[in-house]
C-alpha cells in the first residue's frame, strides 16, 4: 500500500504539484487521468522517490519513505519510449532486474519464461530489442517490469507510442497481469477511454491537483465537478448556463424541462451538462425536450455520426448511432432527456445533482 | 530538480573531484591574487601593496597594447574559422560511407599539440629552407615572417585556422544531423531557398553548439601562446607580444612577481567578461524577452 | 486543386525485387476525386508512409506513374509538385512569429505584399490565432504549432493537395477533437483534395469519405466508413475497423441456410457453393446479450467471461461454443449471469479464405 499525504512539489515560483494526498492498496490498478502538464508524470517522480516532495509525505507499507531514493525502494517503471537495454537479448533484458536481484539461475529461467509467455514475447527471446516491432519493444519493457515483483509499478502512458489496435488489445491484456502480482500499480494516461478499459480506480488531475479519486467508473458517473467531469470526457460533455427557478430550467429563454429533483436542487444558476451520446434526432418518451441549433460540421464512424451543433454561444457534439448525412450550416432540432442532466453549480463548478441512472447503479 | 531526495553517498563520489579543483584551480587562483596585492625584494619577504599593481597594469601602454592584439587576434580568427566551420559542415555529406572519412580527415588536426603546429609552421614557412618560404619568394612573393610583422600575423592565423577550425566544424555537423528530415522536406514544400533554410532552419537549430563553438574559440584564442612563442618569440618587434607571451617575459624574464599576478588577474577577468557578454547575446538571439521557452 | 491518379504503382526499397515480398508497396492502381478527403489506414510497416511518400514527391516509385489531373508528375520534387503536408512532429520556423510563417511560403514565391497580408490575416482569423499573431512560434503549445504547419499549406490557396502524416499523434485529446472538426471545416470550406495517413481507426473513419485500408504492403479495401464498417472486405479490416473489432467464427453457409456455433440461421439471400476455409463474422454491436427468456430459440448459451464498463457502453468477452466472442451492449443493460447471444442474422458477413463473399440475391 502506498499513501500519499498532503504532498506537494514547488519548483523555484511554479507548483507541479498542490496538495495531493492518496491511498492506493495492493492489487490495484491506479489510473492518473488528466491533459499534457496536468502532474502526472510529476507525482509519479515523487511516488518512485525520484524527486522529494518540498511537503507532505510519502509512506509505504506504513512505513515513511518521503525523500528516500529511489534505489532502495522497490519500485519498476515503464515510460512512454521504449526503453530496453540494446545490446542485451529480450531474454536477458527481462532477466535483468533478477540478476541483479541475485537470483538463481533456474529461477530467473522460470521467471522470465513465464512473463514472456504472458506478454507473447516467447518467440522473440533470442533477439534483440532493435529487430522487434514497437509493439514487441514495450513488452519486453513492460515483462521487464513484471519480473521485477516490485511493490509498486508505475507507467507513464505507456501505449501512447503504439499503433491503436495494439493499444485496444494491451488494454485487455495489462489489468489481468497487474491483478496477478498484487503490486501498486500507477497508470498515467491522457485518455479517459483508456482510463475506462483499464478500470479500477481513477484519480483525475488538473493543474497539479487531483480532484477527484475513487473507483474509475465511479468517477466517470459521479464527477465531482464540472472540471473533473470535462477532464474524463472524450468528446467533451455538452454544456449550457441555465437558471433554475420554479421547478424549470431555463437557458437564456428556452425551456430545459425540470430537474429530477427540484426541491433538492434549489434555485439559482447552474451549468447543466450531458454526455454527446445523450441527445436524439427524433422525439421519444425519453429524449423530449426540443433544442434548435445550427449544423457546424459532422464526422462518420461507419456505424455512428458525430454532429457538432452550435447552440446559442455553445458548441455541442452529438454522438448519434447510424449514419446521418447532414448539411453544415443546416437547422437541426435535437432532443434532450432531462434523466440524463448533470447540473454543477453556477459559482464554484461543484456537482449539484447527477443522472438518475447513475445516480440508481450505486 | 532542486530538491532531490537526499543521498549521503553522493558526497563521496563529489569530495575526489573537490580536492582536485581545490588543488588546480582554487588555491593557485587564491596564490596569484595574494602575489597581486603584495610586493617583494627577495628573501621571502612580502610588503601590502594594495591596489598599486593593478594600477600599474592598467595604465600600462605595453598592456594596452599586448590587449588590443589579442582582441584583433580573436576578432579576426571568430570571424574566419565559425563561418568557415559552418560552411564546410553544410557541405559535409549526412550519411553514407564518406560520413566517417571526413570526420576523420576533420579530426585530425585537433589532435595535434600546439608546439608541433607551431613547429612544423616554423619550418614550413621560412624563407630560406621552407617548402612554403622557398615556393613563395620562387614565385616572386616577398615573405618572412621572422622580419615582416604581416607576416608573421598571417602566419599565426593560418596556423591556427587550420588548428581549430575542424572543432567548429565538428560541433556544428553535431548540431546539423540533429534537426529532423521533416524540418527540410516542409521547407522544400513551402519553396524555401538554400539561404533561407540555412537562415531559418540550420542556423537556429544550430544556436547551442554555436555557442559552445564561439566560446571555446574565443577563450582558446584569446590566450594564445605556443604559436607565437615557437614561430617568433612574439617579434618581430613587439607585433605578436599577446597578453599570455607578455605575462611569461614579465613572470619569468623579469620575475616580477607581483605585476604579473595583477596581469593575470585582469586577463582572467576580460576572458570572463567577453565570455559573458558571448553567452548573453547568443541565447538571448531569436527569443523574446518576455516569454521564453514555455514547455 | 487536383485529381491524383496512381497508375500501376509500386515500391520497392530494394535495387532488384525478385518477388512479391519486396515490395514495400505493392501494384496500387486508383484515382482520388479532386476535392475528396481520403485517408491511409493501417498497422505499422502496413506501406501507408511510403504511399504518402510517393505522392509527396519524397519518393520516386519503382513502378508504375503518378498523375496530377493529366500531368506526370513521377519524377517531380516535392517542390514542383505544389502540394503541402503536415508532419507528425509540428515543424515550424522556431525565429520566426506566427505571421511571419504563415507568410514564408508566400514570400517564397514572390506574392506582392499586400497580397500576403491579405492571406495571411485572412488565415490568421480561419485558425483562431488572431491575438498571437505578433508572438514567436516557439512558445506555442503542440496543437497550435500544428494548426500553423497546416495554415502554410492553406494560404497558398492552389496547392494540389494537402498531405497528413500522423499529424494528431503529439496531440491531446481534448485538443484532437478541435483539431480534427477544424480540419473537417476547412476541408469544406476550401475544398482540397486531402491524404491523410493514420494507423488511428477513429482519426481515419471520421475525417475520409474514402478510407484506404492497407496492410503489409497492399491495399484491402478502399470504402466509405459506411462500407468498411457493414462490409469489411477482408477478416483483417473487419478487426482492424471497430472496436473491439468484428467477431470471427468459424461457420458453415449453404445456400440460404447459414451454421455458426452449432445453430442455424435462415437468410433472405443466397450464397453460391463455397469451398476454402469458412468464416461468419459479426460486429459485436449487433450480439446481443440476455436471459433464457429474452433469448427465445435464437438464442446461444455465452458464458460471461467479463463485464468492461467503459461508460458510453459495456463490452461483454465470453465464449459461445468454445468460440472468443465480444458483445457490445447498452450502457444500462444488465448482463445475466446466465447468458444468451442472440446474433442479428441480417448482420452476418461470410468469409472464404478470409475474403468476403457476397450473396447472390
Amino acid at each position: 500500500m502506498l499513501e500519499l499525504e498532503h504532498v506537494s512539489k514547488q519548483v523555484g515560483a511554479n507548483t507541479h504539484i498542490n496538495d495531493v494526498s492518496l491511498q492506493l492498496h495492493a492489487g490495484t490498478v491506479n489510473v492518473l487521468l488528466g491533459p499534457t502538464l496536468s502532474g502526472k508524470t510529476s507525482l509519479m517522480r515523487l511516488m518512485a522517490g525520484l524527486d522529494k516532495p518540498t511537503a507532505g509525505e510519502v509512506i509505504a507499507n506504513g512505513e515513511r519513505v518521503t525523500g528516500v531514493s529511489v534505489r532502495k525502494r522497490d519500485v519498476a517503471m515503464v515510460y512512454q519510449q521504449f526503453i530496453n537495454y540494446p545490446a542485451m537479448t529480450v531474454y536477458e533484458n527481462i532477466a535483468s532486474p533478477l540478476r541483479l536481484q541475485g537470483a538463481s539461475s533456474a529461477t530467473i529461467d522460470t521467471e522470465v519464461r513465464k512473463a514472456a509467455e504472458l506478454l507473447k514475447l516467447s518467440e522473440f527471446l533470442d533477439r534483440t530489442p532493435l529487430n522487434l516491432s514497437g509493439g514487441q519493444q514495450q513488452r519486453t519493457a513492460l515483462a521487464r517490469a513484471l519480473v521485477k515483483g516490485a511493490e509498486l509499478v508505475l507507467l507513464d502512458e505507456p501505449l501512447a507510442n503504439l499503433d491503436y489496435k495494439l493499444r485496444e488489445e494491451l488494454r485487455v491484456e495489462l489489468p489481468k497481469l497487474f491483478a496477478e502480482t498484487g503490486a501498486v500499480f500507477v497508470y498515467a494516461t491522457t485518455e479517459p477511454h483508456e482510463a475506462l478499459l483499464l478500470g479500477g480506480h481513477t484519480a483525475t488531475l488538473h493543474q497539479g491537483r487531483v480532484t477527484q479519486f475513487g473507483s474509475t467508473i465511479d468517477v466517470y458517473n459521479r464527477p465531482v465537478d464540472l472540471q473533473t467531469a470535462q477532464t474524463f470526457s472524450d468528446p467533451p460533455m455538452n454544456t449550457i448556463c441555465v437558471k433554475h427557478a420554479g421547478g424549470k430550467l431555463d437557458a437564456a429563454g428556452s425551456d430545459m424541462g425540470a430537474p429530477i429533483d427540484s426541491q433538492a436542487l434549489g434555485e439559482g444558476e447552474f451549468t447543466l451538462a450531458f454526455r454527446p451520446h445523450h441527445i436524439s434526432l427524433s422525439q421519444t418518451e425519453q429524449y423530449r425536450i426540443p433544442v434548435n441549433g445550427t449544423i457546424s460540421t459532422s464526422e462518420i464512424t461507419g456505424s455512428e455520426t458525430y454532429i457538432h451543433i452550435n447552440v446559442g454561444q455553445s458548441h455541442w457534439v452529438a454522438l448519434t448511432h447510424g449514419v446521418h448525412k447532414v448539411h453544415s450550416g443546416d437547422a437541426i432540432t435535437l432532443y434532450l432527456d432531462p434523466a440524463r442532466y448533470y447540473l454543477f453549480a453556477g459559482k464554484d463548478g461543484a456537482l449539484a445533482q447527477t443522472p438518475v441512472k447513475t445516480a440508481k447503479a450505486a | 530538480m532542486i530538491d532531490k531526495p537526499v543521498n549521503h553517498k553522493a558526497w563521496f563520489f563529489v569530495f575526489p573531484v573537490f580536492l582536485l579543483v581545490a588543488i588546480s584551480a582554487i588555491i593557485p587562483l587564491m596564490t596569484v591574487v595574494n602575489y597581486s596585492v603584495q610586493d617583494t625584494f627577495g628573501n621571502n619577504q612580502f610588503f601590502w601593496a594594495g591596489t598599486e599593481w593593478y594600477e600599474e597594469i592598467l595604465t600600462s601602454s605595453r598592456f594596452h597594447d599586448a590587449l588590443v592584439r589579442n582582441l584583433i587576434f580573436s576578432g579576426i580568427i571568430l570571424l574566419i574559422e565559425i563561418p568557415l566551420g559552418i560552411a564546410i559542415a553544410l557541405s559535409m555529406p549526412r550519411k553514407g560511407i564518406w560520413v566517417p572519412v571526413c570526420l576523420i580527415l576533420m579530426a585530425l588536426p585537433l589532435l595535434i599539440p600546439w608546439n608541433v603546429v607551431g613547429t612544423i609552421w616554423q619550418v614550413f614557412g621560412r624563407a630560406d629552407i621552407g617548402l612554403l618560404g622557398r615556393s613563395l619568394a620562387a614565385i616572386g612573393v616577398e615573405y618572412n615572417y621572422a622580419t615582416n610583422w604581416l607576416d608573421a600575423w598571417i602566419t599565426i592565423i593560418i596556423m591556427d585556422v587550420w588548428h581549430w577550425t575542424s572543432l567548429v566544424v565538428l560541433l556544428c555537423y553535431s548540431g546539423l544531423v540533429a534537426i529532423p528530415e521533416p524540418y527540410y522536406q516542409a521547407a522544400r514544400i513551402d519553396g524555401a531557398s538554400k539561404w533561407k533554410v540555412f537562415r531559418y532552419i540550420q542556423l537556429p537549430k544550430m544556436q547551442r553548439v554555436l555557442l559552445i563553438a564561439v566560446l571555446l574559440r574565443f577563450m582558446d584564442s584569446f590566450m594564445i601562446y605556443t604559436e607565437p612563442f615557437v614561430l617568433t618569440g612574439g617579434g618581430p618587434g613587439n607585433s605578436t607580444t599577446f597578453l599570455s607571451i607578455d605575462l611569461v617575459k614579465m613572470a619569468i624574464g623579469q620575475f616580477d612577481l607581483g605585476p604579473a599576478a595583477a596581469m593575470s588577474i585582469i586577463y582572467f577577468l576580460i576572458i570572463l567578461l567577453v565570455s559573458w557578454v558571448f553567452y548573453t547575446a547568443m541565447t538571448n538571439f531569436g527569443i523574446d524577452a518576455p516569454e521564453k521557452e514555455v514547455n | 486543386m487536383a485529381q491524383i491518379t496512381l497508375d500501376k504503382l509500386a515500391h520497392s526499397y530494394l535495387a532488384k525485387p525478385q518477388n512479391d515480398a519486396d515490395f514495400a508497396l505493392k501494384q496500387i492502381d486508383y484515382v482520388w476525386e479532386d476535392g475528396g478527403a481520403y485517408a491511409l489506414l493501417g498497422p505499422s510497416g502496413c506501406g501507408k508512409t511510403t504511399l504518402l511518400n510517393i505522392i509527396s514527391g519524397l519518393l520516386v516509385p519503382s513502378k508504375g506513374h503518378i498523375r496530377f489531373d493529366a500531368n506526370d508528375v513521377t519524377e517531380l520534387s516535392p517542390e514542383n509538385r505544389n502540394i503541402a503536408q503536415v508532419f507528425q512532429f509540428p515543424v515550424i520556423y522556431d525565429t520566426m512569429t506566427v505571421e511571419e510563417n504563415l507568410a514564408f511560403p508566400l514570400v517564397n514565391r514572390g506574392v506582392k505584399r499586400s497580397e500576403v497580408n491579405q492571406r495571411v490575416n485572412d488565415m490568421l482569423v480561419t485558425l483562431d490565432l488572431k491575438d498571437k499573431a505578433k508572438r514567436k512560434a516557439r512558445g506555442l503549445t503542440a496543437d497550435e504549432k500544428q494548426k500553423i504547419s497546416l495554415g502554410r499549406g492553406l494560404v497558398r490557396y492552389d496547392v494540389n493537395a494537402i498531405l497528413f502524416d500522423e499529424p494528431l499523434t503529439v496531440i491531446d485529446p481534448h485538443m484532437k477533437w478541435q483539431l480534427r472538426t477544424k480540419l473537417k471545416q476547412l476541408h469544406e470550406q476550401f475544398g482540397h483534395t486531402m491524404i491523410y495517413v493514420t494507423h488511428d481507426q477513429t482519426e481515419a473513419l471520421t475525417f475520409a469519405d474514402k478510407v484506404v485500408v492497407m496492410y503489409e504492403g497492399e491495399v484491402v479495401q478502399i470504402g466509405t466508413p459506411e462500407e468498411l464498417f457493414d462490409e469489411p472486405a477482408h477478416t483483417f479490416v473487419g478487426y482492424f475497423i471497430g472496436s473491439p473489432g468484428m467477431n470471427i467464427l468459424p461457420g458453415a453457409v449453404e445456400q440460404n441456410t447459414l451454421r455458426l456455433a452449432d445453430q442455424s440461421f435462415e437468410l433472405n439471400k443466397h450464397y453460391r457453393s463455397l469451398s476454402g476455409k469458412l468464416e461468419i463474422g459479426i460486429r459485436p454491436e449487433f450480439v446481443k446479450v440476455t436471459d433464457a427468456a429474452g433469448a427465445g430459440s435464437s438464442g446461444v448459451k455465452m458464458q460471461v467471461n467479463s463485464v468492461e464498463n467503459i461508460g458510453r457502453h459495456k463490452i461483454v468477452r465470453g465464449m459461445v461454443n468454445g468460440q472468443a466472442i465480444d458483445a457490445v451492449v447498452d450502457e444500462d443493460a444488465n448482463v445475466p449471469a446466465d447468458a444468451f447471444a442472440v446474433f442479428d442474422k441480417s448482420r452476418f458477413n461470410v468469409y472464404e479464405d478470409s475474403h468476403l463473399v457476397r450473396a447472390e440475391s
